[in-house]
């Protein structure tokens, strides 16, 4: 099938198998290998990417669902000269050990912090009221991205840092 | 996966009409069917993408209920102001289940259809009467842990792993439906799964190519409403089981193979039961199986806490 999507900012034209998922279109066929393929189970968050600004699990999509959609990879977010913050903040947290997991948190820090300011609840957000940012809500908020090194204590303070524009 | 062909609906009477091929299914989030397509235990010859449909609205009722698209993200119903305002245990129930990108994409209608996560049924190597009918129960003297203590049968002991039918069961929500002669209908969501029996391959009352359009709720019950889960981490983890109450209705989720409306406590405490003993009257119709006898005990205290936190949250004011 003929699809057409968008991928960090610039229109890709691509012919698949509909049963490519989004990840594997972004990795073997568009070589942006920055999204990463861990579980391939919706389980790990490797592969966290945004669709329309909204952060989903790439490898439990078809490609074919995002046809006409906008897509933002790790490698969209910025570059080696000119890093996002919250990529920054991750570099100044030491926020990764083996980095396996890293840009699919930081694809989806990013897109959680708008869910935040769009007052999007969480379980740690008490009844009737608007999310306050903490480290429990960070905590809570990020649980669909696993680190097997266990980087979490810094992961936070580095999400906490580019929430707060100290990174 | 097994090869498929895949269309994007353009409406949902062309969807039903398009589910009428030979192994058509309908996809919209498709965090559960395409899961279970890599392990191949969903091998469908062709998805209707019924995603874009717009289907997706949440509005307020004349009557002061709710009738929300079947195709709303998990997310934007979880976070719609009116469903936090009037039904907060909605929105805590749908923020219990998943992770916040699998809620984003997952839909209301294929969160109610979602399937067991029993681990038999998840094992093509092992017997599975849901997965291939005949082959047998590897759950019922199996490793049944988080296996059900209401309405199984000696052919299936699976559980409905879905929290947030549990507080559309307690709500008394209802689901509307289109088929492909082009009839509607209302199914109450209490009656959409189907007891197991000797068919637990047949798992809800949709005929093929049913298409949930939208769920109805109807205005919230006077008293407090409370959804509590347990499970075995903090977060991100299927539940061992969990509670909603709206009122005096309630509600209880993973002890079925469909959220289980509590009716025998409830009518105890329509009587005037304390809550221990309501639920007690419940359980008096468990059947554990060995490795989940701890269930019994566990919705006990469960109930009785969750009843607790509902009333509290109706001194509290309103439903809030």
């Amino acid at each position: 099938m003929r699809i057409t999507i968008t991928v960090n900012g610039e229109a890709r034209s691509l012919d698949l198998d509909p049963r490519t998922t989004l990840l594997d279109a972004l990795r073997e066929h568009l070589k942006l290998t920055g999204s990463k393929k861990g579980c391939d189970h919706g389980q790990c968050g490797a592969c966290t990417v945004l669709a329309d600004g909204v952060r989903i699990n790439a490898c439990l999509s078809l490609a074919v669902m995002h046809d006409g959609d906008a897509v933002t990879t790790i490698e969209g977010l910025g570059s080696p000269g000119k890093l996002h913050p919250m990529q920054q903040a991750f570099l100044t947290h030491d926020a990764f050990q083996c980095g396996y997991c890293t840009p699919g948190q930081i694809c989806s820090a990013v897109a959680m912090l708008a869910e935040f300011e769009a007052g999007a609840p969480s379980p740690e957000t008490p009844r009737g009221a608007a999310p306050a940012f903490s480290d429990a809500e960070i905590r809570e908020r990020m649980s669909g991205n696993i680190c097997r090194c266990s980087a979490y204590p810094q992961i936070v303070a580095a999400i906490r840092d580019a929430a707060e524009g100290r990174a | 996966m097994r090869p498929f062909t895949y269309e994007r609906a353009a409406s949902a009477e062309a969807a039903v009409k398009a589910a009428q091929a030979p192994g058509a299914r309908f996809i919209a989030g498709g965090t559960n069917l395409l899961d279970l397509m890599k392990l191949d235990i969903e091998a469908p010859a062709h998805l209707i993408d019924v995603g874009r449909l717009p289907m997706a609205g949440i509005e307020a009722t004349e009557d002061g209920g709710l009738r929300i698209g079947a195709m709303a993200t998990n997310t934007a119903v979880a976070s719609d102001p009116g469903v936090r305002a009037r039904f907060p245990m909605l929105s805590e129930a749908i923020v219990a289940g998943g992770s916040p990108q699998l809620r984003n994409k997952a839909r209301v209608g294929g969160n109610l259809l979602q399937r067991t996560r029993c681990a038999y049924f998840y094992d093509p190597t092992k017997p599975c009467n849901k997965r291939q009918p005949g082959s047998g129960c590897g759950a019922l003297e199996g490793l049944n842990r988080n296996a059900a203590i209401f309405g199984a049968s000696p052919s299936c002991v699976a559980t409905h792993p879905s929290d947030m039918a549990v507080a559309l069961a307690a709500l008394d929500a209802r689901v509307e439906t289109l088929a492909a002669s082009g009839a509607a209908r209302s199914i109450p969501v209490a009656d959409l799964h189907r007891p197991p029996g000797d068919t637990p391959h047949l798992e809800t009352a949709l005929d093929d190519g049913e298409l949930i359009t939208a769920v109805v709720v109807p205005p919230a019950p006077a008293g407090g409403q409370a959804y509590r889960k347990v499970r075995d981490r903090a977060s991100y983890a299927g539940g061992l089981a969990s509670v909603a109450v709206a009122g005096g209705r309630m509600a209880l989720g993973m002890v079925a193979l469909k959220p289980w409306r509590a009716t025998a406590a409830e009518a105890a405490l329509a009587d005037g039961a304390d809550p221990a003993e309501a639920i007690a009257r419940e359980l008096a119709g468990a059947s554990p199986l060995g490795r989940n006898d701890f269930k019994v005990p566990l919705v006990a205290r469960l109930a009785v806490a969750t009843l607790a936190e509902a009333r509290v949250a109706a001194s509290v004011g309103g439903q809030g």
